[in-house]
This record gives structure tokens, sequence and C-alpha cells, in this order.
């Protein structure tokens, strides 16, 4: 499989009354072609930050240190996502070559703009089709994404959809660009069970055949469980543990991670106690020091995790975690 | 079961809302069809549902803060006995202190410009339940104590506090006038998972300290299974299904209840594909089907769903469902 964007050292701090506050601290990570990397994060984490970052969409008090580097493989070449400044550049990470799902469907239609013509307005945009190829093109994908009868919900409004049928005109738009990576933000958060269950194997039947990358943001990891690829845990901006799905999920090894899972409640053991995870996230502007979970964690093993921030260890392949108990010397 | 154990009990519950004024004048829509529910003294109620089956409009057909348009409803604790129909007057603020609501969105129900002292004494002052400032101030702090608020929480505004703290604060408002009965309409669903299990542990630790009786309305049955003794599962306004938690969990028998069950993400990787899938969405309200409201997305439906609506009627082990085919459904398809 060949790499479709490289995220290397992204730090990101946004500018505020009370200082630079560090939203993204020394992330990296890869993705395949038709490759699903689930980002788990709570609220906080910086997983949506992260994710904004790759089509260069962070507000304009984002600050990138230098050593921040994403490169997106196109079938032109490398490009440099964060070096793009000019909007005609930045087209092809807005829409061109990465598009994104956002997770309420209402807010991210316009409300007075049929769904029809927002599709078409698009295509037109990045490419040079007529009119009437865009609309072709839209109804055709609407109609893919499961809306029935979709000649005629294209000159609907977003506010005559139900919230599954929004959601899918939602993924129908973000596709028919024929994007070579998706980044769907929480895009089943705001839907019913049964909805979510039908958006998720929509998706997955579109990751088989458009081949693309995806990068699904959630908080959910039944959801990663059912779709992800690989799977990358976020705290406080840090990346604190990734993975193949199966290892992260059934042998989880950062602390937090444990958490989460054991926080859920699971319905095959109704006499499970819930476990919460203890205390509460940190506020951005106090981050702590050494390891930025050890406020709430239970495992600390030293003054180590307080002072030294972990480095990343390979548990097994391609499983990687910073977590101080799996240091060299530290246990 | 005696009587004398329900708190809430309602027959035939429904709820309309008038809306619009076309050709044909207005039409009802209703919201909560027919409900019958027995909520037991000291008992955690879950009610599930997806999002336009009326779960929410039956919790506040019973607080009294929609009207109920048909049947009859009743609140009946060791003081008082209201008929919740004609409730008003001096007997409707009562009930307002005996029965209490605790939000979604712990974001929104804050007032900004309150402290955290006063947002809490707020439903002591207006129901002038105190005398003086020091006994609401030392009501104020016993109840904050017990959601785990010291008393430098009470000085801060609502902004400085995380979401699972401003639940905590929204809990302690809704129990600072001594309620019996409590609404608690998704009032986890904003939070992270991490904290989400905080929030209900301490729910259950208030319900059972206090004696409390707990309507807890969620769409996430994970949630539901742990925290309720007893389920009731609602679509389109109707209830299809009640049982015990654990029987509910042990054998669904309504073909929606296990539709609900199967779509819940499994967190075993390699479940993928096995969750029976539901097709179609919820019907409008405005515009039911005949029959059987779910017949238009269930798997079995057969003629007789669409021509005649099942009755809830009894499944053994306090287990009921409104289905024409459980018996054979479940010789079919064993849960």
């Amino acid at each position: 499989m060949s790499a479709l964007i490289d995220v290397e050292n992204l730090t990101l701090k946004f500018r505020t009354d009370e200082g630079l506050v560090t939203a993204v601290d020394n992330v990296s990570f890869s993705i395949n072609k038709g490759e699903v990397m689930g980002l788990v994060g709570e609220s906080g984490s910086g997983k949506s930050v992260t994710a904004k970052a790759l089509m260069h969409l962070n507000a304009r008090n984002a600050v990138y240190t230098p050593e921040s580097k994403i490169t997106l493989h196109t079938d032109n070449g490398p490009v440099d996502v964060l070096s793009l400044t000019r909007p005609a550049d930045l087209k092809v990470v807005r829409g061109g070559a990465i598009s994104m799902i956002f997770q309420e469907p209402m807010a991210s239609f316009a409300p007075a703009m049929t769904i029809g013509k927002q599709m078409v307005e698009q295509l037109m945009l990045h490419s040079d089709m007529s009119k009437a190829r865009a609309k072709d093109i839209s109804v055709e994908m609407l109609d893919r994404v499961g809306i029935s009868d979709a000649s005629s919900r294209f000159n609907q409004y977003a506010f005559e959809l139900s919230g599954g049928m929004r959601q899918r005109a939602m993924i129908a738009m973000a596709l028919s660009t024929q994007p070579k990576l998706l980044i769907a933000d929480e895009p089943t958060t705001a839907l019913d069970v049964t909805i979510q269950a039908q958006v998720i194997d929509l998706m997955k039947d579109l990751v088989d055949e458009f081949h693309m990358g995806i990068i699904f943001i959630t908080h959910d990891l039944g959801v990663v469980a059912q779709t992800a690829d690989k799977v990358s845990v976020m705290y406080l901006g840090r990346l604190i543990e990734e993975g193949p799905v199966r290892p992260v999920i059934r042998d989880a090894r950062h602390p937090y991670t444990q958490g989460l899972l054991a926080a859920l409640p699971k319905l095959d053991d109704l006499d499970a106690p819930l476990m919460p995870v203890p205390g509460d996230i940190p506020s951005p502007l106090e981050r702590p020091s050494g390891c930025v979970f050890h406020t709430r964690c239970g495992k600390v093993v030293g003054e180590v995790c307080m002072a030294v921030r972990p480095e990343y260890v390979t548990t097994e392949p391609d499983h990687r975690v910073a977590c101080h108990i799996y240091s060299e010397g530290t246990s | 079961m005696s009587d004398n154990d329900v708190l809430i009990s309602a027959r035939g519950l429904s709820v309309g809302f008038r809306i619009g004024g076309g050709l044909f004048g207005k039409s009802i829509l209703k919201a909560v069809d027919g409900v019958n529910i027995d909520i037991e003294k000291g008992s955690f109620y879950g009610i599930v549902g997806e999002s336009g089956s009326g779960k929410t409009t039956l919790g506040r057909a019973l607080l009294k803060a929609v009207p109920i348009t048909e049947g009859e409803a009743r609140y009946t604790d060791e003081d008082v006995d209201y008929d919740l129909t004609t409730l008003d007057g001096a007997e409707l603020k009562d009930y307002r202190k005996r029965a209490q609501l605790i939000f979604q969105d712990p974001y929104a129900a804050l007032s900004p410009r309150m402290t955290v002292r006063d947002i809490i004494a707020e439903p002591l002052e207006v129901m002038g339940l105190t005398r003086n400032r020091e006994e609401t101030d030392e009501r104020v702090r016993e109840i904050a104590a017990k959601c785990r608020l010291n008393l430098e929480h009470l000085r801060r505004f609502p902004h400085a506090f995380s979401g699972g703290q401003r639940q905590r604060i929204s809990i302690a408002r809704a129990l600072v006038s001594g309620p019996h009965f409590i609404v608690a309409d998704e009032s986890v669903a904003a939070l992270d998972v991490s904290i989400q299990a905080d929030v209900l542990n301490l729910l259950k630790q208030i319900q059972k300290e206090m004696g409390l009786t707990f309507m807890f309305i969620s769409h996430d049955l994970s949630v539901v299974a742990h925290t309720c003794d007893h389920v009731a599962v609602m679509y389109l306004g109707r209830l299809v299904e009640t049982a015990p938690t654990r029987e509910m969990f042990r054998e669904p028998k309504h073909p929606y209840t296990r539709a609900l069950f199967s779509a819940i993400p499994s967190l075993d990787p390699d479940d993928r594909g096995k969750a029976q899938k539901l097709e179609g969405e919820i019907p409008s309200p405005t515009n039911q089907p005949p029959g059987c409201k779910f017949h238009t997305r269930c798997p079995h439906a057969e003629y007789r769903c669409m021509q005649e609506e099942p009755k809830l009627e009894a499944a053994g082990n306090g287990h009921e469902v409104a289905c024409h085919r459980w018996k054979e459904l479940l010789e079919m398809v064993p849960a």
C-alpha cells in the first residue's frame, strides 16, 4: 500500500488572550490508500483540530511550529499542505483531494440553497465540467448513497430531509469530487443507532468502491471497532496510543485507553460496575507537565510521569504507546 | 405489586399537538399515544427510543410541562395523591417541588450570569421553601456536597466547569427542593465516556440514599442496561415493549427492540457485518402508518400487521410486548 498522507511532528498552538494554548502536541501518523483510521478522543483532545490541519482549515490564530509537516501524495506529486496559502492552491486540500463530513449535517448545508445547487457549485469549483454534467454526477451520487428519488431530492432544501438523509447527502457531496482522503468528523454521533448502523455500512461500501483513505473521528470505541483498520487515541493534544484495531481494542496498553474501554457500559455483563476515569480533563491552559495524563492516571510509576514526557514504545508490530510503564529502566 | 407501591401511574396517556392550518384545518400530531405505565417507588425506570419516539414528551407530560390531552395519570406519595390531568393552582405548585427534571445539555441548562450557589438556590427561593438566607445556604451546601461540589465551586460561574461538573450542578439544582420523582432526560448523552460513568454512578448513589424514583430517558441501551431496573421501549408514541431490565436484555421480544440491540456497535472488531440491519427511518408522527406502527420497517411484517394495531400483552416474567407475532418469532429466530 502506498502512503496517502504523512503527518510529521504536527504541533499546533492557538494564540488567545490567555496566551498560547497547545491544541496538538507533536503528533505523527500516516494513512495509506484504502485505509480507515479511527481517531479517538474526548472533548478537547485535539482530534478535530488535527483533522482540520490536514485541510489547513484552522482559524487564523493557529500557529504551527516549523517542525510541523503534512505531506499529501497526489497524482501530481507530493504537496506540502502547511506551506499552501493562496486560495487557488488550497483547493486541492479543501474539497479536491481531501473532503470532510461534519458532525451536524444541518449546520453544514447552507439553509437557503437547495442540496443540488450546493453539490453542483462545489463540483464546478473543483473541475471544469459543465453544469449539466455536474448535475448528472450529483444525482448519481445521491442515488449511490441510498437516497431514493434522487432527482427530486436534488431540488430540496436541507431542512426538508431527515437527519439520516441529510448525512447521506453530506456524504454524497463530499464524495462527488472523488477525494483521495475523506475526513469524517463524528459523522454518526447525531444519528439514531439504527440510522448510524446504516451510515456505517454505507461508508464501508464506499471505501471498497472508491478505495480512498478515511479518517474517522469519533469518541465511540464501538464505532471504531466496527469501521477502522487502525486506531489512534488522543488525549490533550498528544497521540498516546496507536496501532491496528484488534490489538488496540483487545489489548490496550495505555492506561487512558484502558480507562476508556473500562468506562463503557458492557451489554454482556450487566453486573459489572461502571468504572469512570477519575477526575476531569484538565483545562488546555493548565497542561500537566511530563505525561499529560498523569493527573488522572491510576498507574503512575513514579516521579518520571510528572517530569518526563514519555517516548513512544513499540509493544508489538505497528502498535506503539507513549507511557512510562513500558519504557526501559523505569519499571 | 400493590397499588400503593406505585408513584406514577398512567392509563391511555396521550399528548397531542395542534399543528398547521392548511386546507383541511388544523391537524393533531400525537407525540404520545395511549401509554400505560406504572413506575414503582424507588425504581430507576428507563425509557428507550430513537428521535421522534415520544420519550421526551412522555417525560414532560408526567411533569406537567406539556398538557395531557387524553387518558389518566396519577402521582401518589406518602403525603399526596394527585390527578395529573386536572392538577392546578396550589397543588400544581406543590407538585413542582415533588417532581423535577434534569436536562440533557449541561452547557445550555445553566445561566452563565449566575454563580453556582445562586443556580442551586434558585428553586428554593422561587418556591419559597426556606425562611431565610442562612437556611437556603445550608440547604445548598448540603445538596452540593452530595453532588461532590465544594464551597469553592459554589462561588464560581458555570463557565469555569467541565461538562461532568456542570451536570453535577444541574443534578444538585434538581434535587434541592427535595423531590420524590426525577425525570432525567438524556442526562449523560452530552458527556464524554470517561465522565459519563461517574455521573451515572452519582445518580444511582443519590437515588439509593434519598430513596428517589427516577425516570431515565435515553437513546443509549447500554447505559440504560447498567442503570435502570425496568425498561420501556417506545416507537412513534407507543410503548412496544416493557420488562425488568435483566429480562429485557436476556430475551428481547419485539422486532424493534431486537433491531435496536443489534444496532449497538460491538466492541469486537470481528463482529463486523453481523448486526441485523433495519431498513428505512422512523415515520413522521404526522403521517403515521396504519396497523402496527413498526410494520413499515419490520422484517417480519405480514398482512395482519398492516391492518390491526397490536396491544401490549403479558409475555411472562413481567415482560409485556405489543407485537402480533412475538411468539412465532421467538421460535423462528431465538434471541
